[in-house]
């Protein structure tokens, strides 16, 4: 990781606060931080009491963007679930999609064809990039860095053009089904993307330029919000937040899924577990991510995007329902009764943009979930900010929210 | 084989261990006095150093027992999981104990499984709601609470005062359509649950 922090010491600001706070006797004050506050990301509320500019204590209110998914999930079939998924992380739904189905294929212990594992690795690895392009932006913009906002917003929008030449929607994609997607990428879509990879790499070099040696920045985010091994994994901190902290666990290496382990790729590791590392893990993973993304086009493979055999799962294509008996009693019965599933429990974690993002599916057959638990990345990562806060400043609460990149959608769910 | 292996070990902290059902990875029932320990074993002795979900499954209404507490451990070393699963005793007031001597993860996962099911955690520091309002009276997972939701007070009774609004179940006519289980080849065509009003007959007021 390109740092020399070590040559640079942040001026400890809140130790010296707190030292000079001890001499004078004030009054508490409590505020209340959001949950329309411009730098905590959409509903989230802090319940914040103050000593000056000192935390004393921080509680976070959630729920405010709650919408029921795991009632509505057992209310449904399961291919109708997905689009509540894009709403999830809104903006990574391409992994949140993909995640989804490969829990549900786990439960009917389906094989999906190469292709189809090949393309959700490249649409989760964009939903990656576009995921970190926003938090990372978001996150200088708070500490008050505008133009790293203004290049990775740009960079995004190409992404966006992409996802809906490939799914007809920019933002709410529902681009899987059970058992594959819901249609193989148009011509010369992968050009595109390698197009897109190539304008990409110099810019995040400009991010670069502009941020890792920036005195401010490092004043902003160096030594500010550290969170501790131990803590980070008792806390159950998933993602580029645990790695962040130094611990090494990607589940894209550790635990491939969708064919992962044919890829060559780095995982990046922090050493303080600072805001800094943070965003310098960000950094490195969206070029990683261009290296993913690169072979899995390089080595493509042929063949059908959807599992064919899984006639009880997978819908058929569109074509055939209206020219066929066989496929029009088969899409009639998927629609009406739900894929055709097996009892039983499985539980699935695949390596989002934010973390770990889950699904504890308890199946009691037929076409409907018994109980879908969804264990949203940025819930657990939320946790810690009632320790992480705690002796900070005030002002440091942007670069720590910034920096834990969350997503009410998920979190709230 | 690992599960085998891990089964024997546990044995010694819990004797009425029993193997769950299960598609993926290991997975355990054990009577909720011993989860405790049993949880306590499994993170110090077979390096299960991350409580990743903690939840609850509803058995139904008629069912007793009628709530399950279930956990998942993930092991940042061997990179593998472990699901737990303990019956809770009573049906009417069910309670477990807390994990947050263990995890500080179960502090908000416990919270929220409270907040849906019901369900209360012994010992737990600061057992309050965490996605519904304080004031909310019912659980929502249950399965005994409908879909739409039911009438309730506004929770800021100054508002409800001044305006006259309160919470009200969602509109449910036009979906979200759902298949219902059944035997009866009838009941499996998708409608919506609320048919009293549609494009002939307006809504009643």
């Amino acid at each position: 990781m390109p740092t020399d922090k070590a040559e640079y010491t942040a001026p400890d600001s809140g130790a010296k606060t707190a030292a000079a706070a001890q001499e004078f006797e004030t009054e508490h004050l409590e505020m209340s931080m959001g949950p329309s506050h411009p730098s905590t990301h959409g509903v989230l509320r802090l319940n914040l009491e103050l000593d000056g500019e000192i935390v004393k204590m921080c509680d976070p209110v959630l729920g405010y963007l709650h919408r029921g998914d795991e009632k509505i999930a057992e209310n449904m079939t399961y291919n109708q679930f997905v689009p509540y998924t894009d709403r999830l992380d809104y903006l990574a739904p391409l992994a949140n999609n993909a995640a989804y189905a490969m829990a549900v294929e786990k439960l009917a212990n389906m094989e999906v064809p190469e292709r189809c594992q090949a393309i959700r690795v490249v649409t989760s690895e964009l939903a990656r990039i576009s995921a970190h392009l926003l938090g990372l932006g978001a996150y200088t913009m708070d500490v008050g860095a505008l133009t790293v906002f203004m290049i990775t917003f740009t960079e995004r929008e190409k992404l966006y053009k992409l996802f809906e030449e490939l799914t007809g929607a920019r933002f709410t994609t529902s681009y899987t089904r059970i058992g594959g997607v819901t249609r193989d990428m148009p011509d010369g879509w992968m050009d595109r993307v390698l197009t897109f990879c190539e304008e990409l790499l110099p810019l995040l070099d400009d991010v670069e330029a502009l941020l890792t040696r920036n005195r401010i920045w490092f004043d902003r985010t160096a030594d500010v919000g550290v969170i501790s091994k131990e803590d980070a994994v008792s806390y159950g901190l998933t993602g580029p937040n645990l790695r962040g902290s130094g611990v090494d666990v990607d589940l894209r290496r550790d635990a491939p899924y969708s064919g992962y382990e044919n890829y060559e790729f780095e995982v990046p590791l922090g050493e303080n577990g600072d805001c800094y590392d943070r965003y310098a893990i960000r950094l490195e993973e969206m070029r990683q991510s261009v290296r993913i993304v690169r072979q899995a086009i390089d080595k493509m493979p042929d063949g059908p995007f959807y599992a064919e055999e899984a006639t009880k799962i997978f819908a058929p294509n569109k074509g055939k329902i209206l020219t066929s008996m066989e496929e029009l009693i088969q899409n009639f019965m998927i629609t009406t009764e739900g894929p055709d599933m097996p009892a039983g429990e499985v539980y699935f974690e695949a390596e989002n943009p934010k973390g770990a993002l889950g699904f504890y599916i308890v199946s009691k057959g037929g076409g409907v979930p018994y109980r879908l638990k969804i264990r949203g990345p940025s819930f657990n990562n939320l946790s810690i900010l009632e320790k992480v806060c705690v002796g900070g400043m005030v002002s440091d609460i942007p670069a720590i929210l910034g920096s834990l990149d969350f997503v009410m959608g998920e979190c709230d769910r | 084989m690992i599960a085998q292996d891990l089964k024997s070990a546990l044995e010694e902290v819990c004797p009425e261990l029993q193997e769950r059902e299960t598609l993926d990875w290991p997975a355990f029932n054990c009577p909720i006095a011993s989860l405790f320990e049993l949880i306590k074993t499994l993170r110090d002795n077979h390096v299960f150093d991350s409580l990743v979900d903690a939840t609850a499954i509803d058995n139904g209404t008629e069912a007793s027992p009628r709530f399950t507490v279930v956990y998942h451990l993930f092991s940042s070393k061997n990179h593998n999981y472990v699901r737990i699963a303990s019956d809770c005793q009573d049906d009417k007031n069910p309670t477990a104990p807390s994990l947050c001597s263990l995890f500080n993860s179960a502090n908000w996962m416990e919270r929220e499984t409270y907040d849906l099911f019901g369900i209360r955690y012994e010992d737990h520091p600061d057992l309050r709601r965490i996605l519904m309002w304080d004031e909310y009276p019912h659980h929502p997972l249950r399965k005994e609470f409908p879909l739409a939701g039911f009438e309730e007070e506004l929770w800021d009774p100054e508002i409800a005062a001044e305006t006259g609004t309160k919470v009200k179940p969602a509109p449910m006519a036009g979906g979200p359509f759902v298949a219902r289980q059944s035997a009866f080849e009838g009941d499996r065509e998708p409608i919506a649950k609320d048919e009293s009003w549609n494009e002939a007959d307006e809504k009643p007021e």
